[in-house]
């Protein structure tokens, strides 16, 4: 995974409630066996028209955005499906962070094991970075992780919260399968115990 | 952790599967049953053989396809070649990784969530991952089941755990006698009206109540299997003489003595009186009618006797916006009466709503009666186990009778993956659980509604108050 330190980057504004993954990326994309090259599906439905050519009032089929790297986004972002396509989708396309009042939480979780970094901010807020894209092709975001503060183009910081351990694997580009076996100990001493407590645990084995 | 604190039943799985605390308050989450379908998962076995791991537990690990395979005769092989690719990846992983795997034209095969519990897998006070969000589905037997991504699924693999922070405690609670002509499918749908999509974002949903005690299982599937809809991680329900009698007697659950421990211990699961919930939401039977949603998200619902709403009494611009949006998606106009609707596919199936009582209740409908000229109505069992029963019990009989194409087990226009799809402009009563937009097709608008509800759009050709058909 690659690390996320600090972006400065075009921000693509989003301003919709409940941008769900079958917008993300449809089902029909999902029959692939790996994780790469899914960008030129992302937001499919809204980005192409039936015979797959650009919609022009779409924000990522405009300059400056279509070199967007952050997005803003209004409630409930990512919501529905566990795929992990709608990540791999947005970071194909470019997209290293995406701002929202909130998200569904297994987007969420998805979004931190891709290298990508969901920031929850208040609605005003986000309006007022949405408002902030507007301002024409030298309008720049900054986010820093490590001091956890978003810049805005007048040099604003807003500062936005996340969690220590994500932080940590996310600045550093650390798997997390490679540190959870460094528990693989203590991993094996609850599988003994629960061998005692739960005999009648079958096996799909059978 | 005191045993003395009144804990909820969240909090007794959870408690009991932490193996370690990390210093930051996240948890090392031990995993009992992982699920494998075709389509989360190569990018995980792909992984794994990348980093030369291995899958720690095959024993708690069980595959099979149920996304991607068609609806009709499976003998002659799946047609679609990327579709097809992906399920012969996942018969040359599990071969591999020496994972179970119950292949495509074995009886038992169908979709995970229903095979889950139908085959004792899905076990109270379990903890059940799948890279599927509908794994909610298994909280229904008071299992702590929630869906994942590839990324997770790997860390499963390789770890048989996963790294979490606890969730926030929600219950909610229905009390109250269904009405005449309601299921289980408007008691959820009527949940995520009232408390919305995102309502239930951070929280495990503990269903309560004496409406909840009194459905049976694969009512208690459906409510549960939709609270990812609410936005929450995993739906509840505690375990119960229901469950018990449900899970005995199952292939792989425990048996004889080995059974009687476990009921044991799954006897002491319940909330304790005094537990605290985060968010507690109330719910009466007087506010559930036979259900159908408008709009592209779950929460855009009505009472099959209302209108479609009207943007304009939405304070909220964003909000507004988004209802706009939605009415102009669906081809609607505020105002309009759910019943006026006129329908052009009727879908019976999903994880949501596939089990051998969904097709009693829309049989019960069918019977008699005939699909409305110009509808396709296709009836899609969740598992080979459902669809033999329900042959045993002459419903495919009545059904094909009626008009309805009688299929093989699978996802199907759930989610548009095989064949099955809708086209663009093409209306639809689904019994399954989501609307977003293209969902089951592009260009495709989506109904959710109950089976006996979706039988009776099927009849009539439109939008109907099944109240009046039976």
């Amino acid at each position: 995974m690659e690390a996320f330190t600090t972006l400065t980057a075009i921000a693509a504004p989003m301003p919709m409630q409940n941008i769900d993954t079958d917008k993300i990326i449809p089902a029909r994309f999902l029959k692939t066996i790996k994780r790469s090259g899914l960008g030129v599906h992302l937001f499919d439905p809204l980005r192409f028209d039936k015979d797959g050519n650009e919609k022009p009032d779409f924000v990522l089929n405009q300059e400056p955005y279509r070199k967007a790297q952050v997005i803003i986004a209004h409630e409930n972002f990512g919501c529905g499906s566990s795929r992990e396509h709608a990540p791999w989708a947005l970071l194909d396309f470019g997209i290293r962070c995406i701002i929202a009042p909130d998200f569904a939480d297994i987007f969420y979780n998805n979004s931190f094991k891709n290298g990508i970094l969901p920031i929850r901010l208040p609605r005003a807020v986000c309006d007022q970075l949405i408002d902030d894209t507007k301002m024409g092709g030298n309008a720049r975001v900054t986010v820093d992780l490590a001091r956890q503060v978003v810049i805005r183009p007048n040099g604003e910081e807003i500062s936005f919260d996340v969690d220590p351990f994500r932080k940590h694997s996310l600045l550093n580009g650390l798997d997390d399968i490679g540190q959870t076996l460094q528990h693989g100990a203590q991993i094996d001493g609850f599988e003994a115990k629960r061998r005692q407590s739960q005999p009648w645990m079958p096996a799909t084995t059978a | 952790m005191s045993a003395s604190r009144p804990r909820t039943l969240f909090d007794k799985i959870w408690d009991s599967h932490v193996v370690e605390r990390l210093p930051d308050g996240t948890c090392i989450l031990y995993i009992d049953r992982h699920l494998l379908h075709e389509v989360t998962s190569p990018q995980a076995f792909e992984g794994l053989r990348m980093a030369g791991r291995k899958l720690r537990r095959p024993d708690c690990t069980i595959a099979v396809a149920d996304h991607n395979i068609p609806t009709t005769d499976r003998r002659a092989g799946i047609k679609e070649e990327d579709s097809r690719i992906q399920v012969e990846t996942l018969e040359k992983n599990v071969k591999e990784f020496g994972v179970p795997y119950i292949p495509i034209l074995d009886v038992r095969q169908g979709i995970v969530h229903i095979i889950g519990p139908e085959l004792g897998l899905s076990l109270p006070g379990t903890t059940i991952v799948c890279g599927d969000s509908h794994t909610s589905t298994h909280g229904a037997l008071g299992a702590l089941a929630f869906g994942i991504g590839t990324s997770e699924v790997e860390h499963v693999m390789a770890t048989q755990t996963l790294l979490q922070n606890p969730a926030k405690n929600m219950q909610i609670d229905v009390s109250g006698t269904l009405g005449f002509g309601c299921s289980a499918k408007d008691i959820v749908l009527a949940i995520i009206g009232k408390i919305t999509t995102a309502g239930g974002n951070g929280h495990v949903i503990e269903y309560t109540g004496d409406t909840i005690r009194a459905l049976d299982m694969a009512g208690r599937c459906t409510v549960s299997n939709m609270s990812i809809e609410a936005g929450a991680r995993a739906g509840l329900i505690a375990p119960d003489q229901t469950t018990f009698d449900y899970v005995r007697g199952r292939e792989f659950a425990p048996k004889g003595e080995a059974f009687e421990q476990a009921v044991a211990y799954w006897k002491t699961l319940p909330t304790d009186p005094g537990a605290h919930y985060d968010t507690i939401v109330r719910l009466t039977t007087a506010e559930i009618a036979p259900m159908v949603t408008w709009g592209t998200t779950p929460g855009a619902v009505v009472p099959v006797t209302g209108v479609v709403p009207n943007p304009s009494d939405e304070p909220d611009e964003g909000k507004r916006a988004q209802l706009q949006r939605m009415l102009e998606y669906m081809a609607l106009t505020p105002g309009q009466a759910m019943q006026d609707l006129p329908i052009d596919v009727v879908f019976i199936g999903s994880c949501t709503n596939g089990r051998i009582e969904d097709i009693r209740a829309a049989a019960a409908v069918a019977k008699g009666r005939r699909v409305a000229d110009g509808v396709q109505a296709l009836v899609v069992p969740g598992s080979g186990l459902v669809k033999r029963q329900a042959e045993e019990e002459g419903l495919d009989r009545v059904l094909l009778e009626a008009g309805f194409e009688w299929r093989e087990p699978c996802c199907s226009m759930c989610l548009g993956m095989n064949p099955d799809k809708l086209t663009p402009g093409q209306r639809c009563a689904s019994t399954s659980n989501r609307n977003f937009e293209g969902r089951q097709g592009p260009g495709g608008r989506t109904h959710l509604l109950s089976p006996a509800m979706a039988a009776a759009a099927a009849v009539t050709g439109r939008l109907t108050d099944v109240r009046q058909l039976v």
